[in-house]
């Protein structure tokens, strides 16, 4: 419903999230670093991921994942890295492994399920088409006939 | 009962002519007569929750009929309840509790009408209300309507009348007094003092409980054991009209969300974003299948079903907002009694019909064959499709609970999932939709179908291409959203021209014009879905982003414009103080636009904000954003090119105006073609 309501004492402020101080002279590795930190969630906010966020905690977040990226590390080695440290909670992307897997294929199973009974509900719908039977008939015309 | 402080503010607005404490006695006559109204408009939803239903089972006409005059005056009750409130709210009355918590003297206005709902208490009211508005909407527009079918539609809207009016006096009541009134109030959440926001509640609220008709029609067919072709036509409007708020509420949402949060983004998928979308796609789902129960009698059960999952999913939306149980950046009122109450309203409403529904769907059989290329079976796909992408949109959005209660993990679900598992069938969607909405019904011709699209389709193609040629960076999405976007546009426009028939050019033309409404309607909502899919894919794609600091008057280069600070200047508004820049953004030296982003505080509230400055144009926004005074000298500045901005807010538009031309067809104005169709269709 409103998504509205009273919005967030947090909403306003981050709108300078990414300050220009923090932000590393190689775009490359600059783009990489925001890519990341658009799906590391900051621990202490309420669902904003740390780069839209203003408390400390994310830019220290922000800092330390272009530290690293400068270091050399991967996209993954530098979530891999988070990750150990706050733990899945960070992950806006949950990975599908062990029970998060039931959220990933959710979708999909409910897919093919859902085509699984529409078939089944067309073959069924079609069925009234085929001929009837003698006996059929003849109940067919008792009926009619009462 | 209203003493103390507030008294000179009272004799301030009300001017001095009575003796004060008469004049204070009246005072709290209104308030209590606002609380009063409520309790009376929860006793006549009680008889009209029951008494008709009982008219309905023993055929008895006298008690059947009293559901519409209680029906209205339910309405009538709660909009003065209503009314007290927002009075309540205009003359500062603070002997509420509500009025202190989210309304201040010095506010606008506007903005403490608006204020009647930007707050828990009223906003559930402002539900209330609505809800009671639909439920005479019933029995003003239902005189065409079988009497049992009515009075029984309008006894289920009186029996969700009933719950949220006890949830309403029992753990949010707005008429809570203060003993000692202070002299002001806290001011409302400065964010929520916006006009794009003011109204985003009441269309959202219109949306929402508008899918509580589909839901009171969905029960009171399954207590008649009936649902025929007249039963859809019934709905359908009702389900369209509520459709068409609810589009409008989540645009002016998203807008909002836009120019006000400072992130130039549109969608956040919030647990509260999402709870607006999910019936918003169980909507159009329904939309689709109540036209094959219409045209077809067929896909009856499932429409049924479809109708009480939706209103469902509005609850769960309440849910989700008013209890605060995933806790979202927009979480606020963190209630858990209300969490429960509200829990147990939506466990007997969605409980009670879905039993309802397994005892009696097997008495809807369908009438209709059709084979697998037709009309219907496209519906069926578009129906999968939405309630799939609905509920992988319910399980990401519950799924951090789940984790944490069930599996003992704390994980969060945010836009990346949601982006990555939804996004997939959008793309089927939008892939199957042109031909599909030009399939014959029962039988069609797959070939032919696609033999009329293929114009569309090379068209869309091509301007996928260019948009790939054209674009400086690498991504697939920007390309692939454009001729996607286009395909459905151009398949909207090949099925209205298909509809013209087989004649010459001028003939086709001239018939053009004469086509039905609900033509035009579907042309301009799937039109307005494929703008809204390539505006989603370009902004996404293409935005630009720059932070940087700039100094007083340094300029800047941004995606083919050049931006310059002139100014940073204190600025005094009416409840808050501004820090306010003044940019001047220009095109190969020639003036654009001069811009004004502005940091505020508002004081009472203790908030600021940022309101970003927005050059709205056809193409792109310029969107500026004013940050902090660096130590350096000079201010942080963040901007973006938004592309194609305008485009998102006009495909909503288109989608809802389509609605609109299809909810004003001939077929639902003219009572008597509802009224014959009712005659000699036989029980099943």
């Amino acid at each position: 419903m409103r998504i509205l309501l009273l919005v967030l004492m947090l909403a306003a402020s981050p709108a300078l999230a990414v300050l220009p101080d923090e932000m590393l002279a190689d775009p490359v590795l600059e783009a990489r670093a925001r890519e990341i930190s658009r799906e590391i969630r900051c621990p202490v906010c309420k669902g904003e991921s740390i780069d839209d966020s203003n408390a400390p905690i994310s830019r220290n977040l922000r800092l330390l994942i272009r530290e690293r990226l400068v270091a050399g590390d991967s996209d993954s080695e530098v979530v891999d890295y988070i990750v150990d440290r706050f733990g899945e909670f960070v992950l806006f992307n949950p990975r599908p492994e062990g029970s998060t897997l039931i959220l990933w294929l959710a979708g999909p199973v409910l897919l093919l399920a859902g085509i699984g009974v529409a078939v089944a509900a067309q073959r069924r719908r079609r069925q009234p088409e085929a001929k009837l039977s003698d006996a059929e008939e003849a109940r067919l015309r008792e009926i009619l006939s009462e | 009962m209203t003493t103390g402080a507030a008294e000179g503010r009272r004799d301030f607005l009300l001017g001095a002519g009575k003796p004060i404490m008469k004049r204070n006695r009246e005072l709290a006559m209104i308030i209590e007569l606002g609380h009063f109204a409520l309790i009376l408009a929860l006793m006549v939803a009680m008889v009209q929750a029951t008494l008709p239903l009982w008219g309905a089972h023993r055929r008895d006409a006298r008690l059947m009929a009293l559901a519409g005059p209680a029906a209205l005056v339910q309405l009538a009750l709660v909009a003065t309840s209503f009314g007290v409130l927002t009075w309540a709210f205009v003359a500062s009355d603070f002997s509420l509790a509500v009025v202190v918590a989210n309304s201040h003297t010095a506010k606008p206005l506007l903005y403490k009408i608006t204020g009647v709902w930007g707050n828990h208490e009223g906003s559930l009211l402002l539900w209330v209300l609505i809800l009671a508005l639909y439920g005479a909407a019933v029995a003003v527009f239902g005189g065409n309507l079988p009497a049992s079918l009515r009075a029984r539609a309008l006894a289920v809207q009186g029996m969700i009348g009933v719950a949220f009016m006890l949830f309403l006096l029992l753990t949010s009541n707005p008429f809570w007094r203060l003993a000692t009134p202070p002299l002001d109030g806290r001011d409302l959440n400065p964010l929520l003092q916006d006009p794009g926001l003011a109204f985003h509640p009441p269309f959202l609220y219109l949306g929402y409980v508008g899918l509580s008709v589909a839901y009171s029609f969905a029960v009171a067919a399954l207590m008649e054991g009936r649902v025929d072709a007249a039963w859809g036509r019934w709905v359908r409007p009702w389900t369209l009209a509520a459709w068409i708020f609810l589009t409008i509420g989540i645009g002016l949402g998203s807008w909002w969300a836009y120019y006000e949060l400072g992130w130039g983004g549109f969608w956040f998928w919030d647990p509260v974003e999402n709870s607006s979308f999910m019936p918003w796609l169980l909507a159009v789902a329904l939309l689709h299948s109540a036209v094959v129960v219409e045209k077809r009698e067929s896909l009856k059960a499932w429409t049924i079903l479809l109708s009480i999952i939706a209103f469902g999913f509005s609850m769960i939306g309440t849910f989700i907002v008013r209890s605060g149980v995933i806790t979202s950046v927009h979480a606020f009122a963190n209630d858990p009694e209300r969490g429960v109450f509200i829990l147990m309203i939506l466990g007997v409403f969605t409980g009670g019909a879905l039993v309802l529904f397994a005892l009696r769907a097997g008495t809807m059989e369908a009438k209709g064959v059709f084979a697998l290329a037709s009309r219907e079976s496209a519906l069926v796909a578009n129906n999968v499709l939405l309630a799939v992408s609905a509920f992988v949109v319910f399980i990401g959005t519950i799924w951090p609970l789940i984790a944490e209660l069930l599996l003992d993990r704390s994980l969060s679900v945010g836009a990346p999932f949601f982006n990555a598992a939804f996004t997939p069938f959008v793309v089927v969607l939008a892939m199957i939709l042109p031909p599909g909405a030009m399939l014959a019904w029962k039988r069609g011709n797959l070939g032919r179908s696609f033999r009329a699209l293929v114009p569309a389709l090379i068209l869309s193609l091509s301007l996928g291409a260019l948009g790939f040629a054209m674009q400086t960076g690498q991504t697939a999405l920007g390309p692939l959203g454009l001729a996607l976007g286009a395909w459905v546009v151009f398949g909207a426009l090949t099925d209205i021209w298909a509809r013209t028939g087989r004649e010459g050019f001028g003939a086709r033309a001239g018939r053009l014009f004469r086509l039905p409404r609900a033509d035009w309607g579907k042309a301009a909502a799937h039109g307005g879905l494929g703008i809204t899919i390539f505006a989603v894919s370009a902004m996404t794609a293409w935005k630009i982003e720059d932070i940087r600091v700039v100094q007083l008057g340094e300029t800047f280069p941004l995606g083919g414009f050049e931006v310059r600070l002139d100014t940073v200047d204190e600025v005094d508004g009416p409840n808050y103080r501004s820090t306010m820049a003044q940019m001047t953004v220009t095109r190969n030296g020639a003036l654009v636009s001069v811009l004004f982003p502005e940091k505020r505080i508002y004081p009472v509230a203790g908030m600021p904000t940022t309101e970003a400055a927005i050059y709205y144009g056809f193409l792109r926004d310029v969107y500026l954003v004013l940050g902090d005074r660096q130590q350096s000298g000079g201010w942080a500045v963040r901007s973006y090119i938004e592309p194609f901005a305008n485009w998102l807010w006009g495909g909503l538009l288109l989608m809802a105006l389509g609605g609109g031309l299809s909810l004003s067809d001939r077929r639902y104005r003219v009572a008597a073609g509802a009224q014959k169709s009712m005659v000699g269709v036989p029980a099943e």
